[in-house]
């Protein structure tokens, strides 16, 4: 199969590629995101940004601008476009680009979870939840209790009901289990995404397995760094790791066992990609660890377009331009609370 | 250009004139406005450097951008409540300040208005989503309470009467309890949409573990939501729970599911006071609304007849601090630097506008105006009117001419069309083309105006180049004698007859020539006979030859005209004349022959004419001679055009090689000599014009070009045999839709076969050979410009002149 995509993918594929090879061009280059670095009010970045792609839907916003509105309507852009995607798209394509979302429903399955918990008010909490993440009876979520109910409610009706297979109690919930929820149903989804894209084959399994590995990893070092110190045991980290990706197994064994972050440190210099992230950072260091994974992220999702012929080039666009918007977030807090001295701080350039 | 001639203004650009001018902070505004008005000046980018909001007029831009947010919510409000705005082309007599002030009070009036307006209706929609569950659960009520009743009576009933075995035991169970201990039901109402309604039930269902009743009703129109204020489809609810905690969860699971809930009173009397009471309040506030959406209505209705104007001043505005961004700022902040390009016509008037302008700002000292010496290319400007402005377009469409060059799109006028009509050759054909076109120029005023379609658009804009297509497709219809295929004798008798009776079957043998030749175009008895398509293929296809070579020629002769104009001695000597010489030596020759034979009625076979020229150019010519000489003036020729190769190749690298050492010698004195400015300007032309002379690069250059010559003499004449294969075509498919369809119908002496068959000819004949053949034809006709003409001459590296101006900025938006 491997080796023929080229023969027939443009039948159905062909169109979507073309748009959305189209969408990544209009991203932010460095050269914007200098500009909009250099601005003094949100009127200026709004200025900055009608002459890109997110022009149309910043114009009609009046002027005292807030950082939630600009967020706001750059992700509308974003789910507009994901819903031309996939209104175009036929089977296999439309599935995957379902998977896509997957990963927002389950935030914005926790976050609600979190938000009823804590006694917030469901429309507020409904507001934050991100767009591509919502389903039809996302709202009843708060009448849950405990997970059982959780599963039998609601979610049983959504796509992520088989991912809950590994963790339905009767416990009621708090925020550890919440948290761990979060995790389990994270690695079933990631498990779950990776079979399909195998079974896709080509070169979509290819650059799939390849990001999603980097998705994983991630993933299971952000578990270790943030379990260390909780009563966390080992054996249940264990179980939040995905089983794939390029520290599985071996590594997941010796991620289980660290007790401080140059533990962890110490495993990842083992794997060549991953030395290269871990060395930018200086000992017993953590905070930079997220952008440094953000940049290999991005230069992964950049690579991804170099082939053609392929499912990847659409997660790996939705990636970017969430990164994007979180970019655009951090410039216009940055710019709203006049502390340009950080906006590089969390900056990841694109291109 | 020299004085023998009147001025052609199209053959040559616009002479353009960089200029600078100081403009006075003060009445900077004003400039700019007169200037776009005038429309006659390119301003140049001279920030371009810095982002949007780093330049002088940010803050206006943002301010305009305001406004024109403004003027979008009222336009559309006003397209929600369906007024249009009026279209009105004056000037608003109303400064920007104004303007921002009146419509800030005019968005909050509208805004507030709005907001008052959206809680009344609001509270309307709910009173009238509570009178709507009122009736139903009323109705169900109403009918549970009738059947319960029914039931008890028969219970009664049968009780009187003796036991049966089907009154379920734990009715009477259910009745001896004690009232004390039963759980007293609770119930809420509401309306849910419709689609939502089965995932509502079934969520229900679940919550509660089955324990609820749920009975809901369709309600048949449908009802504007409160919160969406859009009309959905819904359904009235009613549900019956137990218990304390099956109430807060389907609260929230109503929530949830955005279903509105209303209080009930299980009492009827009560129910029928609510309905009275919900009913009066409805109508009241019904009144209310309407009074609020005429107020609304009268507030809109004022801005649209204000709306275009403000708009259009508006988008001026924006246009002008826009273009005054690009001025840069002096370092003393008291006055504007702008550079830009200007047609050197259009001095005066500049200068015009820009006293006009200090008069009328009231300021000290007046705009200063002063050209600028540049080595810089200027924009190309061709003052077109609507007749050239399409066959402009046409030229333009391949590349903008370079500044000064000479312009193709003076002969397109002429050549394009005929071309075109040599190959769609039928005055039925043309005169059709030519009405429907005559349309569009007779409503030209009223169609200029209205927005097209994307197709009509085209060819509302093409309608001159249409006009002449069609005229010279008429014209050479009447040469070829063809209307509709069918030819006629307009110029008198055919000039051959029948020798006798017999030859009725139309051979050309049969026929003797009885008057003198057919006056204009083809001899109508060719038609229909054996030998028509053998004459007409060798008439077309030398005619092609003809207009080729002569095109090409034309196209030669122009590069002439350039090298002449621009003072290069090199291409007139090294390019032109050689490659006049190969082409004319072997295609020019080929086109005397033909000449020749046409004249003569010599019998002789030119391919073999031609062929042997190259084969055998000493062998004896035997039957191929045309006239005395032939083989000296051939061989002649060969040399000629053997010899015009290595002419166009070599020199002209090696000439350029040392004219450039001579260019730097020149300069090394000039440094000595030269005085400090014009060093500089020495200096400065220097880095712009040679970088480096890179001679293997010039060379494989001229290698390519002669190249390309040669073989494209070659291919280019056989192109332009597409002008015979075209014309062939286009008679051949008529002549199929006349005689196998109309024809054919007509045979039947059936009138619904003769009705059917002139519906499929008109059709055919629309589609296929007016609209298809049009197209067909007009590309090849593009084509045979792009390439065969315009490759000889035509550089089209230039760039167009984009003048700051009002008139444009009316069209290009939406």
């Amino acid at each position: 199969m491997y080796g023929f995509e080229a023969l027939t993918f443009n039948i159905h594929g062909g169109y979507l590629e073309a748009i959305v090879r189209g969408h990544r061009a209009g991203l932010l280059t460095a050269a914007d995101y200098n500009n909009l670095c250099q601005c003094e009010t949100l009127d200026d970045i709004k200025m900055h940004l009608s002459a890109t792609e997110y022009g149309p839907y910043l114009q009609n916003e009046p002027s005292p601008l807030h950082t939630t509105t600009i967020v706001e309507k750059c992700t509308l852009k974003l789910v507009d476009e994901y819903k031309h995607m996939l209104c175009q798209a036929t089977e296999p394509l439309s599935t995957f680009l379902e998977y896509i979302t997957y990963g927002h429903m389950i935030d914005n399955v926790v976050l609600i979870v979190t938000g009823t918990l804590h006694e917030r008010d469901v429309q507020e909490l409904l507001e934050k939840c991100h767009p591509l993440g919502m389903f039809d009876s996302i709202a009843t979520l708060a009448v849950a209790q405990n997970m059982r109910e959780l599963y039998r409610l609601v979610l049983v009706d959504t796509p992520l009901a088989p991912y809950f297979s590994e963790c339905i109690t009767s416990e009621d919930l708090d925020d550890m289990n919440i948290e761990i929820m979060r995790n389990t149903l994270y690695k079933a989804y990631l498990e779950d995404f990776y079979k399909f894209c195998q079974k896709l084959g080509g070169a979509t399994s290819e650059i799939m397995s390849d990001l999603l590995a980097f998705e994983a990893d991630r993933r299971a070092v952000n578990i270790t760094i943030n379990s260390i110190g909780t009563e966390l045991t080992r054996d249940d980290r264990r179980k939040l790791y995905s089983s794939f990706g390029l520290l599985y197994p071996y590594g997941h064994e010796e991620l289980a066992v660290c007790e401080d972050i140059d533990q962890v440190r110490s495993v990842m210099e083992k794997y060549p990609p991953y030395q290269s992230i871990f060395s930018k950072l200086s000992y017993g260091e953590s905070q930079m660890l997220d952008k440094a994974f953000y940049e290999e992220e991005v230069k992964r999702h950049c690579l991804a377009f170099e082939q053609q012929f392929h499912y990847g080039v659409f997660f790996a666009y939705m990636r970017l331009r969430e990164q994007e918007i979180r970019n655009l977030m951090w410039i216009s807090e940055c710019v709203a609370q006049n502390q340009k001295s950080r906006v590089h701080d969390s900056v990841v350039f694109i291109f | 250009m020299g004085g023998c001639c009147p001025p052609m203004d199209l053959f040559r650009s616009e002479p353009m004139q960089l200029v600078r001018l100081i403009i006075p902070i003060e009445s900077s505004h004003l400039t700019a406005s007169y200037l776009g008005d005038l429309g006659l000046l390119q301003f140049k980018d001279l920030n371009a450097e810095k982002s949007p909001f780093q330049r002088t007029y940010a803050t206006q831009i943002k301010r305009c951008g305001e406004l024109a947010r403004k003027l979008r919510f009222f336009k559309d409000q006003m397209l929600k409540a369906g007024f249009s705005p009026k279209l009105s082309t004056t000037r608003a007599d109303i400064s920007l300040d104004d303007l921002e002030v009146k419509l800030g009070e005019l968005e909050a009036e509208l805004i507030e208005m709005n907001a008052n307006g959206e809680k009344l209706q609001r509270a309307y929609n709910e009173l009238g989503e509570y009178k709507l569950v009122l009736q139903k659960a009323g109705e169900f009520f109403h009918s549970a309470q009738s059947s319960a009743l029914e039931q008890h009576r028969e219970y009664g009933s049968r009780l009187t009467g003796e036991e049966s075995l089907d009154i379920p035991l734990l009715l009477d169970q259910e009745m001896s309890i004690d009232p004390s201990k039963q759980v007293k039901l609770g119930f809420l109402t509401g309306l849910v949409p419709r689609e939502k309604s089965m995932a509502f039930e079934r969520i229900l269902f679940r919550a509660t573990r089955g324990n609820i009743f749920l009975k809901q009703t369709v309600v048949e129109d449908p009802v504007t939501d409160p919160v969406s204020r859009e009309k959905v489809e819904k359904n009235v609810f009613l549900v019956f729970f137990s218990g304390e905690r099956a109430k807060n969860k389907i609260l929230k699971i109503c929530e949830a599911f955005g279903a509105n809930r209303y209080p009930f009173s299980e009492d009827l009397n009560k129910q029928a006071q609510a309905i009275n009471e919900v009913s009066a309040r409805l109508s009241e506030l019904k009144t209310t609304v309407d009074a609020g959406l005429l107020h609304r209505g009268n507030l809109l209705q004022t801005i649209a007849e204000q709306f275009e104007r403000w708009n259009l001043l508006v988008r001026k505005e924006k246009y002008i601090y826009h273009t005054l961004n690009m001025l840069s700022l002096d370092v003393t902040k008291k006055c504007l630097v702008a550079e830009g390009w200007s047609p050197v016509f259009a001095t005066k008037q500049i200068q015009d506008a820009l006293q006009r302008a200090a008069i009328d700002s009231n300021s000290q000292v007046g705009a200063i105006f002063q050209g600028l010496h540049t080595r810089e290319s200027p924009p190309t400007y061709f003052r077109t009117n609507k007749f050239t402005s399409a066959f402009q377009e046409i030229v333009d469409a391949y590349g903008v001419a370079k500044y000064q060059e000479a312009n193709p799109g003076v002969y397109t006028i002429v050549t394009f069309p005929f071309l075109f009509a040599v190959m769609f050759g039928d005055w039925g054909h043309g005169i059709c083309l030519f009405l429907a076109t005559l349309y569009f120029i007779v409503r030209e005023k009223k169609l200029s105006v209205e927005k097209l379609g994307d197709i009509t658009e085209m060819t509302f804009g093409g309608r001159y180049v249409i006009l002449m297509m069609s005229i010279f497709s008429i014209y050479t219809g009447l040469i070829y004698n063809e209307f509709f295929s069918v030819p006629f004798e307009l110029f008198g008798r055919s000039a051959y007859a029948c020798r006798d009776i017999s030859c009725r079957d139309a051979t050309t043998e049969g026929l003797v020539k009885v008057r003198s030749t057919y006056p204009f175009g083809l001899d109508p008895v060719w038609h229909g006979t054996r030998s028509e398509l053998p004459f007409l293929n060798s008439l077309k296809m030398k005619m092609s030859i003809l207009l080729g070579v002569a095109q090409m020629n034309l196209g030669i002769i122009l590069s002439y005209f350039n090298a002449k104009y621009f003072g290069n001695n090199i291409n007139i000597w090294f390019q032109f004349l050689p490659q006049l010489i190969f082409l004319n030596s072997l295609f020019g020759y080929l086109s005397v022959l033909i000449l020749v034979k046409w004249c003569t009625g010599s019998q002789v076979d030119l391919y073999h004419v031609m062929i042997y020229m190259f084969l055998g150019p000493t062998d004896d010519l035997g039957e191929n001679q045309l006239f005395a000489g032939q083989k000296t003036v051939q061989l002649v020729l060969l040399f000629l055009a053997l010899i015009s190769v290595p002419w166009m190749l070599l020199p002209k690298p090696f000439l350029l090689k040392k004219q450039c050492e001579n260019m730097h010698q020149g300069q090394s004195y000039t440094l000595i000599e030269g005085t400090e400015e014009s060093l500089q300007v020495e200096s400065n032309h220097d880095s712009h014009n040679h970088e480096e002379f890179d001679f293997s690069e010039v060379f494989v250059h001229q290698l390519i070009h002669t190249i390309e010559f040669v073989l494209g003499a070659v291919s280019n004449t056989a192109s332009y045999l597409r002008l015979w294969a075209l014309s062939l075509a286009h008679s051949e498919l008529s002549s199929v839709f006349y005689d196998k369809v109309l024809l054919l119908a007509w045979g039947y002496n059936n009138v619904i076969i003769l009705v059917v068959g002139i519906i499929v000819f008109i059709f055919a004949t629309i589609g296929v050979l007016l609209v298809m053949e049009t197209l067909s034809a007009f590309l090849h006709a593009l084509r045979l410009h792009w390439v065969e003409f315009q490759n000889k001459f035509y550089e089209g590296d230039g760039y167009k002149f984009h003048p700051f101006s009002f008139a444009v900025t009316d069209d290009d938006d939406d």
